[in-house]
């Protein structure tokens, strides 16, 4: 089903000003993600006072804080997906490509990891190796490879059946040659329209982690913390909670949309079922 | 059909190996043990301590002590809790998760269910765009999100329902977490439902019921619900697990005395054997579940069971 929507754009214009802003608005500010200001805690959000956002608990400007928290947040969800993206693409790729025993093995091994539960996984692997904000990549990106894995292979299954692999094959091209000449650049646009799906999954991985306390260290903030931070105060200061979860499910609510759109351009083979 | 149960067990057991070696293996490699703290004990007490749990013994003859035990469903004794074993635990906890956990589901299935079934009837009105894009936001607004706000609201500015706490068998305890945990898959199921009712709807065999004349509620639920139903029971694997993982979120929130929670204290207190018991329950579940939705799928689709 191929039709574009006009979400997509608004979705990228929104995205592409929140990534803007996440650039530059901490290195245009006065304030500091930071130095606790102690006359200034719990200013609300108005315009006049310098504070847009208002501050927070510790008196810190909550605009350059929730900034921040876009900018790690985001870092996350790309740098995450991007290990993902390889793993998926790399097994999914030699999977189909290869067929036959190891394609059971590889695709049995897929199947099995399906039903390991991933978020007590990685709570244990940030419980048990420390806090490192490394391992929190590693961690969500190694265990997010799966969706990329099987459509990949799908996909490289599809694409061996071409004519031109079969012209390649018996001019005796090698194998490590066929795979990255022919059949990782069809893959291209499939594995973009998913990568861009899976960045909103970790940056949601990631802002879990950080909400049950496992995530960024303080006073460094991801949008996951910053919430954290809010449902604590939100007795008396409910923007503290609001205005880190709305820029949160903006975020999300983009790269969804944006993702959407992009499978149904690029990948013919997928219906609109409701399931992405 | 048997056979086709009998080879998805058999797959359950490597698939359960993997997972309880994984949590054994991420737990030891880990510095630092459960009994590590501030205070240096005494060398014997130390010693006791460690031989009581079988610490002192080297890693392989841990790791075939701890799967015979998980063979025989013995989870082994709490580090943390002195004198209570980690089954123990857990049946304190799960009924907690089971109530949420089905509340939550029920929740979704029938405002999802409905809201999906009524867009399909009329798709492209405001009674398709005004739910489907409210949908949207319910899948991007994660539940530790909605969580804190459905407290905010109902609780501490409403003053309807209580904000945590746990109550055996009260409804008025279980309503906010159940919803907060319910909406993401509200809005997924709706999402489902809809597109495959639109589906069904569109098949020649309706036709044929609308051109006899039936009323649209018969055509919907006679004819269109049981084809749009066999999406459903697919994505119910997925959401269960969901479900249950979610929980995690929800008991942290809300103050429940879940196994979620006892897995997060246990984790950070290097409970072993709550951390390895809960993550290999959860896997078994999984499993679980998700033999239950082939089973169902099976049922639904007599072409799946002449396949099987």
């Amino acid at each position: 089903m191929r039709r574009t929507r006009p979400g997509a754009l608004v979705a990228a214009a929104l995205l592409a000003l929140i990534v803007a802003a996440a650039l530059l608005v901490p290195a245009l500010s006065p304030y500091d993600y930071a130095t606790p200001v102690w006359t200034k805690i719990f200013s609300g959000p108005s315009v006049s006072g310098g504070h847009l956002f208002g501050t927070d608990s510790l008196g810190r400007d909550l605009l350059v804080r929730v900034m921040w928290g876009c900018r790690i947040s985001l870092l996350v969800g790309i740098a995450a997906s991007l290990i993902s993206v390889v793993i998926g693409v790399c097994w999914g790729a030699l999977a189909g490509y290869a067929g036959g025993r190891l394609d059971g093995v590889l695709m049995r091994t897929v199947d099995v990891l399906y039903a390991v539960p991933f978020i007590p996984f990685v709570i244990v692997l940030e419980v048990a190796f420390g806090r490192n904000f490394l391992m929190v990549f590693i961690a969500i990106g190694a265990v997010s490879w799966l969706d990329i894995a099987r459509i990949v292979r799908g996909q490289t299954l599809a694409i061996c059946e071409q004519e031109y692999i079969e012209a390649a094959r018996a001019l005796g091209v090698r194998t490590t040659t066929m795979i990255r000449r022919h059949v990782l650049p069809n893959l291209i646009g499939l594995v973009a329209a998913y990568a861009t799906l899976a960045i909103p999954g970790v940056i949601l991985f990631e802002a879990l982690l950080s909400f049950l306390g496992l995530g960024v260290h303080p006073p460094l903030a991801s949008l996951g913390s910053l919430v954290a931070e809010g449902a604590n105060e939100m007795q008396a200061n409910p923007y503290l909670l609001i205005i880190p979860a709305a820029f949160l499910a903006t975020i999300i609510l983009c790269l969804n949309r944006l993702g959407d759109a992009l499978r149904d351009a690029l990948d013919p083979r997928h219906e609109e079922d409701g399931h992405g | 059909m048997l056979r086709f149960l009998l080879q998805r067990l058999l797959t359950a057991i490597p698939t359960l190996l993997v997972i309880a070696t994984l949590a054994f293996v991420l737990l030891h490699l880990a510095p630092g043990g459960p009994f590590d703290s501030d205070k240096v004990l005494v060398p014997q007490i130390q010693h006791a301590i460690e031989s009581r749990y079988h610490l002192d013994e080297p890693l392989w003859r841990q790791y075939l002590r701890y799967l015979g035990e998980l063979a025989r469903g013995d989870f082994g004794p709490s580090f943390q809790y002195r004198n209570t074993s980690v089954n123990e635990l857990i049946a304190q906890g799960l009924p907690v998760d089971a109530a949420i956990g089905s509340a939550a589901l029920l929740l979704a299935l029938l405002l999802g269910g409905a809201t999906g079934l009524v867009a399909a009837t009329r798709p492209g009105s405001w009674r398709d765009q005004l739910p489907m894009g409210l949908a949207v936001l319910g899948i991007s607004i994660p539940v530790f999100v909605t969580a804190p706000l459905l407290i905010l609201v109902f609780a501490m500015r409403l003053h309807w329902l209580p904000s945590g706490d746990w109550v055996a068998g009260s409804w008025r305890h279980l309503l906010l977490p159940a919803l907060a945990l319910a909406l993401p898959y509200t809005a997924y199921i709706a999402r489902i439902v809809r597109a495959a009712a639109i589906e069904a709807l569109g098949q020649p065999y309706i036709r044929t019921a609308r051109a006899k004349g039936l009323p649209t509620h018969v055509i919907v639920l006679r004819h269109a619900l049981r084809p749009t139903l066999m999406p459903l029971v697919s994505f119910l694997g997925p959401a269960l697990a969901g479900v249950l993982t979610g929980s995690i979120v929800v008991e942290q929130v809300f103050g429940l005395p879940g196994i979620g929670r006892l897995f997060v204290t246990g984790a950070l207190n290097r409970d072993y054997t709550v951390v390895t018991g809960v993550t290999v329950l959860y896997g078994a579940l999984i499993i679980g579940f998700n033999l239950l939705v082939d089973l169902c799928y099976a049922w639904l689709d007599p072409r799946v069971r002449a396949r099987t």
